[in-house]
């Protein structure tokens, strides 16, 4: 039997691999990668409270949360896409058009 | 299983059901009108929009939580309602002006979708709704600002909103889950509740969760140090977009933020001795003064006009985060400084969501018409059209705070809240901060008046559209600015009900 501090102290850790992710990676796909693995980390800790606290509340949350990011999926590779054709390059840094 | 009486859950959601049924008429226009004669959708958009904003005021709200706990039918959310509805209206006939977007029925399509999640979140009461609305009002302002696929930097601004806004979301919703694993309850009173039982032992824990949270509202409402997407955000997106974006999400997230930490901390929460309210009310203030300061110093150097209006509304955040620190004063003398700022909070949305309009207006009219947004460019806009230059002036010096624009008026307000919750020294610094906005203000002013340009005999025409939107914007200005107390009334009526 796993303790409920193991799925918390998890869920942290991927929040914050995700949250290092989005600050360091440079290309946006692994970028966005990184935000997807930081909602994930909340849907663990949802789901593992949910257990603890014996209600379905959490679990409804993450199918909330997971249609969410579907959505995000949906317009972020769009846009990704888009960036593409106009500069040939994905790596955020390329994102300078407008400075000061 | 409690009563569920679907007619009156039905009817609180009348606006979103308006909206929803307005989408899917754009939706069918879209469709079925000939290219050529798309413009009317957005003047099906504009009156639909103005209509729905009725519909709120018609229903009386009674406090009560509907649809499971996930909405609360009370004052606050009405008065915000109304603010985005004609936020939405208003931008789709700044929209109808411009040649780029006029015709574009998904345009409209997909702000009426962000104006929905706009009035969910300023009604939620929910963590789950809260969520689910804030991401319906952000997924589509992600593709707004990302709506010129010709314009490279409207794809890079539509990019660098969409990465940092699903970061910001992603901190936010750690946070919710931590609260949940605090409460076993996802409706906000629920989750005071617990709290105030003693769920949590360690304060440090519900920091982290008021940090993380605090983040995702901050982000929103473009609060330093969660701004760096503001300034290229508001230069790249096509310029009704940047209008749509810096009001009515705007003033939903000061809806959401004031509804979430007035509820779930309130000043009797205390955990081992340590007052919670202490603590996001520091948060608060300190947002407050770095989003005043680096908003207006950062202003002063611009030479983009919608650059400049990027940093000001940075620094417009951080005034009416003046008015949400004055929660934590407490009442005295029937002075009730907490409804004070909350109420100040409302009339400086109502007010700002009309006055950026306003000057968003003008740089769309006049880049449409020039191609340029320059504040230089400006020269000589009182020789090419009167009455833009005017109601640029109105707009401008409402920004700054100077009577009888409603600026004066909305900063009056927001400075009282704070100085009757014992916050003096924060409203001094307030007022020094307007003193350095001033003078950025009077800049771009002097520049339309006093400038000369080599195109001073090329007139600007103002199309009717154009004329109505800058009629009822500038009106509105006025009118909240000379006749207050009615709507300070209504917004502090809306303060009481978040407390009740």
């Amino acid at each position: 039997m796993v303790g409920m501090e193991a799925y918390v102290i998890l869920s942290a850790v991927l929040f914050v691999l995700g949250a290092m992710g989005v600050m360091m990676r440079r290309n946006a796909i692994l970028v966005f990668m990184s935000v997807e693995l930081m909602l994930n980390a909340a849907n663990l800790a949802l789901v593992a409270f949910s257990r603890q606290w014996s209600g379905v509340d959490g679990q409804v949350f993450v199918f909330f949360v997971i249609t969410v990011a579907a959505a995000e999926v949906a317009v972020g590779l769009a846009l990704i896409v888009t960036i593409f054709r106009t500069k040939q390059s994905i790596n955020i840094d390329v994102l300078h058009q407008m400075e000061g | 299983m409690e009563n569920f009486d679907v007619g009156t859950n039905l009817l609180v959601i009348i606006p979103e059901i308006g909206l929803t049924i307005l989408a899917v008429a754009i939706l069918f226009m879209d469709s079925l009108l000939p290219e050529s004669r798309r413009r009317s959708i957005a003047y099906l958009t504009f009156f639909g929009m103005g209509l729905i904003a009725v519909f709120p005021l018609m229903l009386s709200p009674d406090g009560e939580t509907y649809w499971g706990g996930m909405i609360r039918h009370d004052m606050l959310s009405q008065v915000f309602k109304v603010i985005v509805l004609l936020a939405g209206s208003i931008t789709a006939l700044v929209a109808s002006t411009t040649s780029d977007l006029g015709r574009k029925g998904e345009f409209y399509l997909i702000m009426t979708v962000s104006t929905l999640g706009a009035c969910l979140l300023s009604s939620a009461a929910d963590i789950i709704m809260i969520f689910v609305a804030l991401e319906t009002v952000s997924i589509p302002l992600y593709v707004l600002a990302a709506f010129n696929r010709q314009d490279k930097r409207s794809i890079e601004s539509g990019m660098k909103y969409f990465l940092f806004g699903s970061f910001a979301s992603a901190v936010m919703l750690y946070g919710f889950s931590l609260l949940y694993g605090f409460s076993g309850q996802t409706g906000l009173q629920g989750i005071a509740d617990a709290l105030r039982a003693g769920a949590v032992a360690e304060p440090v824990s519900l920091v982290i969760a008021i940090v993380l949270v605090f983040v995702g509202f901050a982000f929103k409402i473009s609060a330093v140090p969660f701004h760096f997407w503001t300034p290229d955000v508001y230069e790249g997106a096509p310029t009704p977009v940047t209008a749509f974006i810096s009001v009515a999400s705007k003033a939903a997230s000061f809806a959401v933020l004031l509804r979430f930490f007035v509820a779930v901390f309130p000043e009797e929460l205390s955990v081992d001795g340590q007052q919670m309210q202490t603590f996001w009310i520091n948060l608060v203030i300190a947002a407050s003064i770095v989003s005043m300061t680096v908003g207006n110093v950062l202003a002063l150097v611009q030479t983009n006009i919608k650059r400049l209006l990027a940093y000001s509304s940075i620094a417009q955040a951080g005034y009416t985060l003046l008015g949400v620190a004055a929660l934590q004063g407490i009442a005295s003398e029937g002075v009730d400084p907490a409804a004070q700022g909350v109420a100040a909070v409302a009339y400086y949305m109502l007010m700002y969501t009309f006055t950026n309009l306003l000057a968003f207006g003008v740089v769309a009219i006049f880049s449409d018409a020039t191609g340029s947004e320059t504040i230089a460019d400006l020269a000589g806009l009182s020789r090419r059209n009167r009455w833009m230059a005017l109601a640029m002036t109105i707009g401008l010096l409402s920004l700054a705070g100077i009577p009888p624009a409603a600026g004066f008026i909305g900063k009056f307000f927001l400075f009282n809240a704070a100085v009757s919750a014992n916050l003096e020294w924060l409203a001094i610094i307030g007022v020094l901060n307007a003193i350095v906005g001033l003078y950025y203000y009077l800049v771009v002013i002097k520049v339309i008046y006093v400038d000369r340009s080599a195109d001073d005999d090329k007139p600007i025409l103002l199309t009717t559209p154009a004329g109505v939107m800058l009629g009822i914007t500038t009106i509105a200005v006025i009118i909240l600015g000379v006749i207050p107390q009615p709507f300070f009334n209504w917004a502090l009526e809306s303060a009481t009900s978040l407390f009740s």
